[in-house]
């Protein structure tokens, strides 16, 4: 006797209907498929097993909803939800699909990003801003002496001769500087770290 | 050398779903089921 195949649409349409063995019949029949087709884009056991789980859960939340229409095809429809759950999944993880780290050896655990990232650009840029203001607030010949230094990087013997003092009190009005600097930092609970 | 960069495709053996994934979602689709109320619809998972 010839056992009749019955359709993915007919197996549907009885699983609406509370035929709870027309899913098993739909998921023995397409598994295959489906769990190659994940497989092919994330390359981790694990992880298709979970977007393979997520995929069928959300058929059978929407047919049981009643929310499935019959327009297209019931796999190319798996295949669409699975396609988008892969996409989720490398949209959260942000790295690309091809990359293979299950060897002992990652590059990335030597290889680092030495550039800093928005946040900290930020933070830095606003530490620097403050900084300067702080150095605004000093004496004048205080202030010559630490700009010169620090951000034009002169040594103390050109600080001495531009500003015609001797280096022990450029020295000095460096030393100063930076007593009142932190004076300043402290009393005001300033925080100046990255 | 060339070995190291020739690796070939990886064979998989078996591209199916664990039995016990399967079985989760069948036991799932048993538990769940979704009521209407005034054009709302509850999913309760019956356990």
């Amino acid at each position: 006797m010839r056992k009749e195949i019955i359709s993915d649409a007919e197996l549907v349409s009885n699983y609406i209907n509370g035929d709870e063995k027309a899913l098993s019949t739909l998921i023995y029949r397409h598994k295959q498929k489906i769990y190659s087709f994940i497989y092919s884009k994330v390359f981790d056991r694990d992880l298709v097993e979970d977007i393979f789980q997520d995929t069928f859960i959300k058929v059978i939340k929407t047919l049981k909803r009643g929310a499935y229409n019959e327009e297209g095809k019931f796999l190319p429809w798996v295949m669409r939800i699975a396609h988008n759950l892969v996409i989720d999944h490398f949209r959260k993880n942000n790295r690309m699909p091809k990359f293979d780290n299950s060897g002992e050896f990652s590059i990335f655990s030597v290889l680092g990003d030495p550039a800093l990232n928005a946040e900290k650009q930020i933070i830095k840029d606003q530490v620097e801003s403050d900084v300067r203001k702080l150095i605004e607030e000093l004496p004048e010949d205080q202030k010559t002496v630490l700009v010169m230094r620090m951000y034009n990087d002169m040594s103390f013997k050109e600080i001495s001769e531009r500003t015609g003092v001797s280096i022990n009190t450029a020295l000095g009005r460096m030393r100063y500087a930076l007593i009142n600097l932190r004076k300043v930092v402290e009393k005001h609970n300033i925080v100046l770290t990255n | 050398m060339a070995k190291l960069y020739m690796k070939g495709p990886q064979k998989v053996d078996n591209q199916n779903p664990r039995e016990e994934t399967v079985k989760f979602l069948l036991d799932y689709s048993k538990a769940l089921s979704v009521i209407d109320y005034n054009k709302m619809k509850f999913e309760a998972l019956l356990n």
